[in-house]
């Protein structure tokens, strides 16, 4: 006879052996019970994300065509060809050029537009909509858009560029100016995303921090340079890092601001991705190079795991 | 992954949201500084508004006007809906609105199901190798959905699935984020409301049903605004793995129009605003929920 102190689970049986394999079975049970309620989930995980991953690999060290044709194994050959192609370098190049350009005005502006909103200024349902709202938009209409206002003859960017007495430029139809229409571009469409990731972690500051800065005789300025700044900075290198990796991913609204032409001074990485794979039916260079890409994305959240640790430990 | 899983910690745990104040103490109402800080707010909102507007302003232009050059707001020839009139008369533009309606709610339905379902394993349940699955799916986070299409696109032919909506759909469904986002949710749900319901016999699919699903419902909701806008606005996925006109969502498909319209202008803006319509409106609507939505689920959306 045993009996089990616990009092919910008490049970009272003759065999001592009954205990243990009941606990075993309600084990496996829960076993049984997690795979199923993981299911749906793994096999979506498995099928369109771990397999194509691996299914990458693979492919990137063979001559597969989108036609169906080769698919022999060729060893490091993409790989050695990617890196000696001047196309793939102008990409990567472009890329990363957009990266920068786009990333500081889309941090700048959108600190700019969450520390004049938080300042309770009334209209707050206005002030978002108008940030926020070209998030919205698709990429198409978008590119629309600013196509139309591009237009090198009838289009409004010029209008106001006359309006200020300067020359008309031809926007995306020059090579010198077409990365610079992008970038305008993007940071009109996507700002908005960074203005409310600012205004949330702004809105997280306890209020009392300003009260007893006021009470110290700290104005506006000084309020937001010793209290609100400094404590934007996790925020900070968070966005910084969301928007190095959403500009290195360039491709949908350069693609579709350019008519699908390809022009070697706004081809991105992804676009090289898709043309050396949709276009000349490469698929095994084409996958070589995504791993390239992939890479260089590893190398940046590496580096951004490095500086926040090494802050992390400042801070202790 | 450290400063993102700060950030969420820091969104998602603040207890009432602050009481908004109506200015800075310390402040003057009608300060210098106040007025500079509206008027530069009222530059920067209109520079952002304008280019929204003038497209609107173009749709509603006769094409004469719109390639006249002419920078005023109204054409020459009066306002007119002639432009949405050509674009509503044409078929296409309702099969890919509703494409994308529908095949949008689709890949938010099932994506938001996997996850939840797979967020409480995690949370809540005890299995042989929880750890190092939890590892690598929160690692494949770092994986950009651009680096796979060939590989996807691939699988796509092999499961004969180019030019289906399941084509479309499934490989959407996929959201490691989420499940990271929904498990740190779940996890702070007290245990003891479960307890409760496990004495009584509930089964485990019964409690996140009825007691963990009920009281997850403004996180579930951030989540499915997050996936749906994502899905929405698609553009790389479904413009590589549609071809059939027909089947086309609204991004792939205004984008094959451009070249056919050729300089009718006033045309593709109206097509523009009407694409643009339907997620102003639930913006409008659903200002908070989606401005809250992004703040949580912001940093899965990269």
């Amino acid at each position: 006879m045993t009996t089990a102190t616990d009092s919910t689970r008490t049970i009272v049986t003759g065999s001592k052996a009954a205990i243990p394999i009941r606990r075993a079975g309600s084990r496996n049970r829960e076993q049984l019970i997690s795979w199923a309620f993981l299911a749906p989930f793994l096999l979506a995980f498995v099928l369109f994300l771990a397999w194509p991953i691996v299914h990458g690999i693979i492919l990137s060290f063979t001559d597969q065509s989108l036609t169906g044709a080769g698919g022999s194994f060729i060893g490091f050959a993409n790989y050695a060809e990617a890196l000696t192609d001047p196309k793939m370098w102008q990409s990567m190049g472009n890329t990363v050029w957009f990266t920068l350009l786009s990333t500081v005005p889309l941090v700048v502006i959108a600190l700019l537009m969450a520390a004049l909103v938080d300042r309770g200024i009334p209209g707050q349902w206005l002030w978002r909509l108008s940030f926020f709202m070209p998030y919205l938009l698709a990429s198409t209409v978008i590119s629309q858009i600013w196509v139309w206002i591009f237009n090198p003859q009838i289009g409004a960017a010029n209008n106001i560029l006359e309006f200020f007495g300067l020359e008309p430029l031809a926007w995306l139809q020059n090579p010198d100016t077409n990365m610079l229409s992008i970038v305008i571009a993007t940071v009109w469409w996507t700002v908005g995303f960074n203005f409310l990731l600012y205004l949330a972690a702004m809105q997280n500051i306890p209020p009392q921090q300003y009260e007893a800065a006021s009470l110290d005789g700290a104005g506006p300025w000084r309020q937001f340079w010793s209290i609100t700044l400094p404590q934007l900075g996790p925020a900070t290198v968070l966005i910084l890092i969301l928007q190095i990796l959403a500009s290195l991913k360039l491709f949908d609204q350069a693609y579709q601001m350019l008519g699908g032409v390809a022009s070697d001074t706004t081809r991105s990485i992804v676009q090289y991705i898709y043309e050396a794979g949709f276009v000349s039916y490469r698929f095994g260079y084409s996958a070589a190079i995504s791993y390239v890409f992939f890479a260089l994305i590893v190398i940046i959240g590496v580096a951004q795991a490095l500086i926040t640790r090494r802050r992390k430990e400042s801070q202790l | 992954m450290m400063s993102t899983a700060t950030l969420t910690e820091t969104i998602t745990t603040t207890k009432p949201a602050r009481a908004r104040r109506p200015h800075l103490p310390g402040e003057k109402p009608f300060g210098v500084l106040r007025i500079s800080a509206l008027v530069v707010l009222i530059v920067l909102a209109v520079g952002w508004l304008l280019p929204f507007l003038w497209a609107i302003a173009t749709a509603f232009k006769t094409e004469t006007d719109a390639a006249s050059g002419d920078p005023s707001w109204i054409g020459a020839s009066g306002p007119t809906i002639e432009a949405f009139t050509a674009i509503l008369s044409q078929g296409n533009v309702y099969t890919w609105a509703f494409n994308s309606l529908w095949t949008s709610i689709a890949v938010t339905l099932i994506t938001l199901t996997i996850s939840a379902l797979a967020a409480y394993a995690f949370s809540r349940l005890d299995f042989t190798g929880r750890k190092w699955l939890f590892v690598a799916i929160i690692a494949s986070i770092v994986v950009p959905p651009q680096v796979l299409i060939i590989p996807l696109f691939y699988e796509m032919l092999a499961f004969n699935m180019i030019d289906t909506y399941w084509g479309l759909i499934l490989p959407q469904v996929v959201a490691p984020a989420m499940v990271f986002i929904l498990k740190r949710f779940f996890d702070a749900i007290p245990i003891e409301l479960e307890d409760a319901a496990r004495v009584d016999g509930a089964s485990r699919l019964r409690i996140f049903w009825s007691i963990v699903l009920p009281l997850s419902r403004p996180i579930l909701a951030s989540v499915a605004i997050f996936v749906f806008i994502g899905a929405w606005n698609n553009f790389l996925w479904p413009f590589l793995v549609i071809n059939d006109t027909t089947l086309m969502t609204l991004p792939v498909g205004l984008q094959t129009v451009i070249s056919a319209y050729g300089v009718q202008y006033a045309q593709v803006m109206a097509q523009a605003v009407l694409a643009a319509l339907p997620l102003i409106i639930v913006f409008i609507i659903f200002q908070k929920q989606i401005v809250k939505g992004v703040a949580t689920s912001g940093f899965g959306g990269q």
